[in-house]
């Protein structure tokens, strides 16, 4: 792999990292809050990936240049921003939900880091 | 912030642009960049600015949780409604070409249709979401 | 009106949920969730009627023709996957008033309904589209309305359970969309045919097979394939009972839906089978998912958990029937699908039923039940049979052919393996038998029958079981004819 192919390809590196550090971060963070904002991360990570992967070199963004329908424009693929704007929306959506659980955790648990919730799951758990 | 007479009429100055900006967005979205989505963030935007400096009750007043929940409803019935139109009209789902005899226009009228059902429930569910963090006075145990 | 059968199959349900939401009397709701439950069952027995007689359907939405437009493809195995999909939610929503009016504070039963339609409604449409991209928008629609439905639960393990489920939820859906896009890169488009006819020229490519991995973990985090089920017992013990046997029924026989239709008709099986090994990657990890999970589940003391363990394994036989990468090991697949829906379903409303009675699912407190609750008890031993794979139950249906699908490949220590998983089964199925009938009853007098609004749908399902496990000549038939399809691929 030559140095060039890294360099070129540096969209890839960048989806990458951020993958590896939302990933790694949802894997090794007890506190509720940061498993959501690691899982934030993660997701960017893919929406930067289709959307680098729309790009066409030497073309505007996809929005249409006044007049209308004339000229020799060339545009960047739109599909994948579509797609991306869907996926955005799915992703604020489960935000929301994974914070109105943490929330409610709060309330039911009175925290919302992961080692205390599972030590007070097993007291109850051992209760019954 | 109540007594901050800068920030207030700031707010009060500002909370009707940033409603006709979201209007300009999500009218103006089938030829530029914009859409329902973008609109129906904007307006609730607009809403969370007033609720932050005159206070969650006051907003909840004009704006109350039952009318927004209903806002959120109301949308998916306007753009699957549209989609039923069009059904109805002979066309496929979402055929926009069946809302009006110029295809041009009908598909003008459909994704508009379509984009007012996006901003009506974004905005409901953007100020629901809102409402719903900000009305949490810590509650724990 | 026949012609706009596929869109109104996804547009019922999803139009009917925003009514829910404006009606205050959780009656008035429930009663419209089961009008449209019904209409999505009469939508899709149509549905499947029209394809056996017609071959494949083919719907354009907006009037955009495929493979521009999102299309909704309906053949044999979708039509399949959908009859069961809105059978069981068209069975689980009459139950669902009694057993939800005592599990969920009545403000938010209305909220309820909505969530049951959109979830029903999402899964639908993972079932009946026809392009990549539609699959993940769906798949989070019912994600997303199932976490809601399973944080409703009582205990408040429900809510550490539903967030488990939504972060390895998330995490697979979001594998599925690298998948997906990685695979729009490949070949610039997003519906499900064109792909097929494109993907062999790319088929060398490191990105094409990158893509397949990402979609393999994604699908197997959704399906709850061991050692990836994490998410899976918690999240059905402590959802509301009708949650529980709606999801046990359908969620993950969508997600397996979901592998089969990629790796088989996208992918199709010789890149599957030839190339990317798939059935030797995933037939350990199912015979190690049915032998672990089913002794996991003979310890478990919380019945539901106990069933939950139990379709961890369920679906390691699914999985098990793929990978013999035959006719006859995926007509079991696909039986099992079916059949699998029924005796889960079944055994999790009977499990409602204890819980309207008694507020528990404990096996200590489950003693002496078989007198005081003869029918829920009954239908729970008739499921519990069907479960072991006992003949004239559709258990045995799906055994049959699995053991036939492995002999044929001539792997008879698979055989001996299910037939002795078989006996674990028995184990703890016995367990809870033994509890309900031999032990004396130490509670309250007064507990008597669940009422016949859940023990109804109950025993409808039963008595499907029954019927189905007598009658095995049409399932098969659909069955086989699904398999033969998948194996085939999209002819060009």
């Amino acid at each position: 792999m030559s140095f060039d192919l890294l360099v070129s390809h540096y969209n890839y590196w960048i989806v990458i990292f951020l993958m590896m550090v939302g990933f790694y971060i949802l894997i090794s963070r007890g506190n509720l809050i940061k498993k959501i904002v690691g899982l934030n991360v993660f997701q960017t990570s893919v929406f930067m990936l289709y959307i680098s992967m729309g790009k066409v070199s030497g073309a505007t963004p996809p929005i249409l240049v006044y007049p209308y329908g004339e000229g020799d424009v060339l545009y960047s693929n739109p599909l994948p921003h579509v797609l991306i704007l869907t996926a955005i929306v799915v992703g604020i959506a489960t935000t929301s939900v994974g914070l109105a659980l943490a929330v409610r955790i709060k309330e039911a648990y009175g925290t919302i880091e992961e080692d205390e919730i599972n030590a007070i799951e097993a007291r109850t758990e051992a209760a019954e | 912030m109540r007594e901050e007479v800068i920030v207030r009429v700031g707010a009060k100055v500002l909370a009707p642009f940033i409603i006709t900006f979201g209007l300009y967005v999500h009218f103006h979205g089938d030829y530029s960049p914009g859409g329902g989505f973008q609109a129906g963030v904007i307006l609730a935007a607009a809403i969370a600015l007033l609720a932050l400096v005159y206070g969650l009750d006051a907003v909840q007043k004009v704006v109350t949780p039952r009318f927004v929940r209903a806002c959120a409803a109301l949308g998916v019935i306007i753009f699957a409604g549209v989609g039923v139109v069009t059904m109805v009209l002979g066309h496929n789902y979402l055929g926009y070409n069946a809302l009006a005899h110029d295809p041009r226009h009908g598909q003008h009228y459909g994704i508009l249709g379509v984009e007012l059902g996006v901003l009506v429930t974004v905005f409901g569910v953007m100020v629901t979401v809102f409402y719903l963090f900000a009305g949490r006075r810590g509650r724990t145990q | 009106m026949s012609a706009h059968l596929p869109i109104l199959q996804v547009v019922v349900p999803l139009l009917a949920a925003p009514f829910c939401l404006f009606l205050k009397r959780g009656r008035v709701a429930w009663g419209l969730a089961v009008l449209a439950s019904w209409a999505a069952l009469a939508i899709a027995l149509a549905l499947l009627d029209q394809v056996m007689r017609e071959g494949v359907l083919s719907y354009a939405i907006g009037d955009w023709a495929p493979p521009i437009g999102i299309e909704y493809r309906v053949d044999v195995v979708n039509a399949w996957v959908l009859v069961i999909v809105s059978g069981i939610g068209a069975i689980v929503s009459p139950y669902a008033m009694a057993s939800i009016e005592r599990e969920v504070e009545a403000g938010r039963i209305p909220l309820f309904y909505a969530a049951y339609l959109l979830c029903l409604s999402g899964l639908l449409g993972i079932t009946i589209t026809g392009d990549m991209f539609n699959v993940f928008v769906f798949l989070e629609i019912s994600s997303l309305s199932a976490y809601a439905l399973i944080a409703l639960g009582q205990a408040r393990r429900a809510l550490t359970s539903a967030f488990r489920y939504l972060i390895m939820g998330s995490v697979g859906a979001t594998f599925i969309v690298i998948g997906i896009g990685l695979l729009y890169v490949m070949t610039g488009t997003l519906n499900m045919a064109d792909l097929a006819q494109l993907l062999p020229e790319v088929w060398d490519s490191r990105t094409v097979k990158v893509a397949y991995g990402f979609l393999t973990v994604g699908f197997c985090l959704k399906l709850a394939l061991f050692p990836l089920h994490l998410w899976l017992p918690n999240a059905y013990t402590y959802a509301p009972s009708a949650v529980t046997a709606f999801m046990a029924s359908t969620a993950t026989k969508v997600a397996v839906y979901m592998l089969l239709r990629f790796f088989l008709t996208i992918f199709g099986a010789p890149f599957s089978f030839d190339v990317m090994a798939l059935d030797r990657v995933l037939l350990p990890l199912a015979l190690v998912a049915i032998a672990s999970m089913s002794l996991v589940a003979i310890f478990q003391v919380n019945v539901k958990r106990l069933l939950a363990y139990s379709s961890v394994a369920q679906i390691g036989y699914m999985i098990l029937g793929l990978s013999f990468a035959t006719v006859t090991g995926l007509t079991a697949t696909l039986l099992h699908l079916f059949n699998h829906a029924l005796m889960k379903g079944a055994l999790f409303m009977a499990m409602g039923c204890v819980m309207y009675r008694i507020g528990s699912v404990h096996i200590n407190a489950m003693a002496g039940l078989g007198r005081r609750m003869p029918w829920t008890m009954a239908a729970f031993v008739v499921g519990g049979l069907s479960l072991v794979g006992v003949p004239l139950t559709v258990g045995f249906v799906s055994k049959w052919y699995l053991i036939l699908g492995a002999l044929e490949r001539g792997w008879w220590p698979v055989a001996i393996l299910v037939l002795l998983t078989s006996l674990l089964a028995l184990v703890y199925i016995w367990r809870v038998v033994e509890a309900a009938y031999f032990r004396d009853f130490p509670g309250d007098e007064q507990t008597r029958e669940a009422p016949w609004t859940l023990l109804g749908p109950t025993w409808a399902l039963v008595a499907l079981n029954l019927y189905f496990g007598i009658d095995a000549g049409r399932t098969v038939q659909i069955a086989r004819q699904a398999a033969e399809t998948l194996m085939a691929g999209i002819s060009p």
